[in-house]
């Protein structure tokens, strides 16, 4: 590994599933023996507020946070909240981004407007940039609830480990619900992992 | 490998059933209240009580799950540290937590409890919300330890959270002192690999008739008060020699920190070469040691959250050190923060960052839920005129935002009564006319609301109290109150009745109306005739919190496009689920320009509650009779 400690920051709203997502993920790297750390706010966080998970994990991790110009991968559940998160990014960071957009009330009152084009503001500052549909992918499966699998699909070759270990820890979670289950999410993963390949270029993290 | 037993239900469920613990030498990925609560199950503790409050929920609603203890949810933080009391009086261990502001409910108790000790060890953790994600205030809880005299231990991660704790047990019994343990929300919610041990079982003494230790009167009390100083100068001592306070050696020695809880981490990371004195054990506090770590550097810095505790006593010392004059005394620290801090002491550049300015993006405030029944009491109050309306603690303070903006103030558990009373007796010519309201919740109003309600009737106030009653302690996610009939494992317990209680308290039958907060003619009457009259007055709202078991699903709703004529009422409701698509302006025949809103319901995310459907002017929103396809997530 080239860097000591691997910073992933996942980022959406309350109720989209973003900390169990963000579980799952150090989940895997604990299998590979790494020390862990993972924080988010959480108190209010469940009314709808904003979500950012912070995953850190190396040999040996002190702080928890994930401070500004650190985050190596960006991991967006929704298209407004990646770009509230985006200065986290490292300068040769990559944004992984569900193009979903869901206003909270204040923007539907009026009083704040949703940006125009949330993926094209991402690639004008100057960050890698895969957007994706991951809500049309998930229906496509026949699931919304497939959803957080296709993201962590998405980030899976974005890893400095192999997408076989993430892709057995969410496979281990749904081995109790039958085999149907399992399949759905390894079909769930591969098509998240379809959908950024299409479009990226080299993992973010050798 | 990491488990998930005996940890919290994230969905946030009402039933903490008893389950089996994880064996010995597991390592587990653990928040650090999690930690806690393995601590207190591995410790033998016999009785751990709390009220939810966040970062510290979680704590007891975990120790709930494991076996051969007893845990309770306690009407308040006071009521649940007596409990905890009362077991260590009776020699057996206890626990009992709180979050930062519980402990000025609770204080009553324990700037007492500090003179009788305990006989079976007593670990209070008190999470402080630094940083103020989700309370009122951002107070130190270290501030207790000089207080109270009480001796504090502070973890810096959850492996040290869960040690720290069963220490503390060590410690609490051969001082026979209460020990506090001080957790942040960067402990509580923080996962992290703790390797856990054997439970050890601990039998008590039985309580011992021993009056002039447990009853303190002014002269019992007084002949404490010496045993408490010398108590606290052998902690002193034992702070001294603590392993929990250690020098760890650094090769640059131009500068030395002291740092205590999380801000150990950030200290390490930003300066990983410097000398350093990790207080876990920070009072009393081991000057001693403090002098050997300024012995060995050039320099020291005092890092710590909040409030300037520590840098304030050892200056008092004669320990020339520096801290709040170079660092923040408000929020969180970052090992940024700490470098530009130091860098500029130094007089060097400021490490550049290489993080890019960040995007303005529009506010995501947190809402109300999708049918929530607070939506309905909220619409209707900001259609009523010429109130003022006192606030509470809990979900519906949220109606302080928009569109509601349907609450006037907001400082502390059950203060809507009291300051209600007094916005009431306080009156001046400007607000003489004004109807005055108080909102809260059901478990607020059984934890500190009761007495102000009977202060108002006592003393004769002219003030409607709206009593929302959603069975749950929902901002902490929905846990069981004696206000929903069921205890902490989800079984069945006595429920109170709201109407009988205020009934009780002295409000007259004729004056107090259960309402059913969907149903928006009745409330809006109700509430508006209930200002009008004179003397206290009580609504009770009895519909569940959405996000409880008690919650039904009924058919959802959409909105007939052609129908919708954009007067945009729905959206006053304030539901989640209601979006505007187009907006337009059209002149009136009088010349008044009105903005027009047209809708869309997401109509996979609407339980069917109706409340939009009221204010509807054409009748547009209608039951969505097909199946529709779900596209809770659809891009717009």
């Amino acid at each position: 590994m080239s860097i000591a400690t691997t910073n992933i920051l996942v980022v959406g709203i309350g109720g989209q599933g973003v900390m169990t997502a963000t579980e799952i993920l150090a989940e895997a790297a604990i299998a590979l023996g790494h020390d862990v750390k993972k924080t988010e706010v959480a108190g209010m966080a469940q009314r709808g507020g904003v979500v950012s998970s912070h995953l850190r994990f190396g040999p040996k991790v002190l702080s928890p946070q994930i401070t500004p110009g650190t985050a190596h991968v960006l991991l967006g559940f929704e298209a407004a909240e990646a770009m509230r998160w985006r200065h986290m990014l490292v300068p040769d960071g990559i944004a992984l981004m569900n193009t979903a957009q869901l206003t909270p009330p204040v923007v539907d009152l009026g009083l704040y407007d949703y940006p125009e084009d949330p993926v094209g503001s991402m690639k004008d500052s100057g960050c890698r940039v895969v957007a994706f549909d991951a809500m049309a992918i998930a229906k496509e499966l026949g699931d919304i609830r497939l959803g957080n699998t296709v993201m962590l699909g998405a980030v899976a070759d974005h890893l400095p480990f192999s997408a076989d270990i993430l892709l057995n820890c969410i496979l281990q979670r749904f081995a109790r619900k039958g085999e149907k289950v399992v399949e759905q999410n390894r079909k769930a993963f591969a098509a998240g992992q379809a959908a950024v390949s299409a479009s990226a270029a080299a993992p973010a993290l050798a | 490998m990491a488990r998930f037993t005996n940890t919290r239900n994230e969905s946030g469920g009402d039933n903490m059933a008893v389950i089996a613990p994880m064996p010995a030498q597991s390592r587990l990925l653990m928040s650090g209240n999690e930690a806690v609560a393995r601590a207190v199950w591995e410790a033998g503790v016999k009785v751990a009580a709390a009220y939810p409050g966040t970062p510290a929920t979680e704590m007891l609603e975990v120790i709930s799950t494991y076996p051969d203890l007893y845990a309770e949810w306690s009407v308040n933080e006071k009521v649940s540290l007596e409990v905890a009391v009362g077991a260590a009086y009776a020699g057996s261990r206890s626990f009992c937590c709180m979050k930062h502001v519980g402990m000025n409910v609770a204080s009553d108790a324990l700037m007492t409890l500090t003179l009788t000790g305990v006989a079976g060890g007593l670990v209070i953790a008190i999470a402080d919300d630094v940083g103020l994600s989700s309370s009122q205030n951002e107070q130190d809880s270290r501030t207790w330890g000089r207080f109270a005299h009480l001796p504090i231990l502070e973890p810096a991660d959850s492996q040290e959270a869960y040690e720290m704790t069963k220490l503390g047990y060590e410690l609490s019994e051969r001082f026979q002192v209460p020990v506090i343990l001080r957790m942040t929300t960067r402990i509580c919610h923080v996962k992290a690999l703790v390797t856990v041990g054997e439970r050890q079982e601990h039998v008590g003494a039985g309580f011992k008739k021993e009056p002039a230790r447990w009853v303190m009167t002014p002269s019992g009390a007084a002949r404490r008060i010496p045993l408490m100083f010398e108590r606290e100068a052998a902690l002193q001592a034992e702070s001294e020699v603590s392993p929990l306070n250690v020098i760890e050696a650094g090769s640059d020695r131009r500068l030395g920190f002291i740092t205590s809880g999380p801000a150990y981490m950030h200290v390490k990371e930003a300066f990983p070469d410097a000398p350093v004195l990790k207080l876990g054990f920070s009072y009393p506090v081991p000057v001693e040691k403090c002098r050997e770590l300024a012995a060995q550097c050039d320099q020291v810095v005092l890092v710590e959250e909040v409030e300037p505790l520590l840098e304030t006593e050892l200056k008092a010392q004669g320990l020339a050190l520096l801290g709040k004059e170079i660092l923040p005394r408000i929020g969180e620290l970052a090992p940024p923060v700490l470098k530009a801090a130091i860098a500029k002491l130094r007089g060097e550049p400021v490490p550049a960052t290489t993080a890019v300015a960040p995007m303005q993006v529009f506010p995501r405030p947190p809402t109300m839920c999708v049918a929530c029944p607070h939506l309905g009491v909220y619409y209707t109050l900001s259609q009523v005129k010429n109130i003022t309306i006192a606030g509470d603690i809990g979900c519906y303070t949220l109606g302080a935002g928009h569109p509601w903006n349907a609450l006037d103030t907001c400082i502390s558990m059950g203060a809507s009564m009291g300051v209600a009373l007094g916005l009431d007796k306080g009156r001046s010519e400007s607000d003489k006319d004004k109807r005055i309201l108080a909102v809260i919740g059901d478990s607020t109003f059984l934890h500190m609301g009761m007495q102000g309600l009977l202060d108002i009737v006592y003393n004769k106030g002219n003030v409607t109290v709206l009593l929302l009653d959603n069975r749950a302690v929902g901002m902490t996610g929905g846990q069981n109150n004696p206000g929903n009939g069921f205890d902490i494992h989800g079984e069945e317990a006595p429920r109170v009745d709201f109407v009988k209680l205020v009934e009780a308290l002295g409000v007259k039958p004729e004056r107090v109306h259960k309402v059913n907060p969907y149903e928006l003619p009745t409330l809006f009457k109700t509430i508006r005739e209930e200002v009008k009259t004179e003397g206290p007055s009580v609504i009770v709202t009895d519909q569940p919190c959405v996000l409880t078991q008690a919650y039904h699903k009924t058919k959802p709703y959409l909105v007939e496009e052609d129908k919708c004529t954009g007067c945009g009422n729905c959206v006053e409701v304030g539901c989640p689920a209601i979006h505007v698509t187009r907006r337009d302006k059209v002149v009136k025949p009088n010349g008044r320009e009105v903005d027009l809103n047209f809708v869309r319901i997401e109509t996979a995310a609407c339980t069917g509650c109706g409340l939009c459907v009221q204010p509807c002017a054409p009748d547009a929103i209608v039951h969505a009779d097909t199946v529709v396809p779900i596209n809770i997530l659809k891009k717009h």
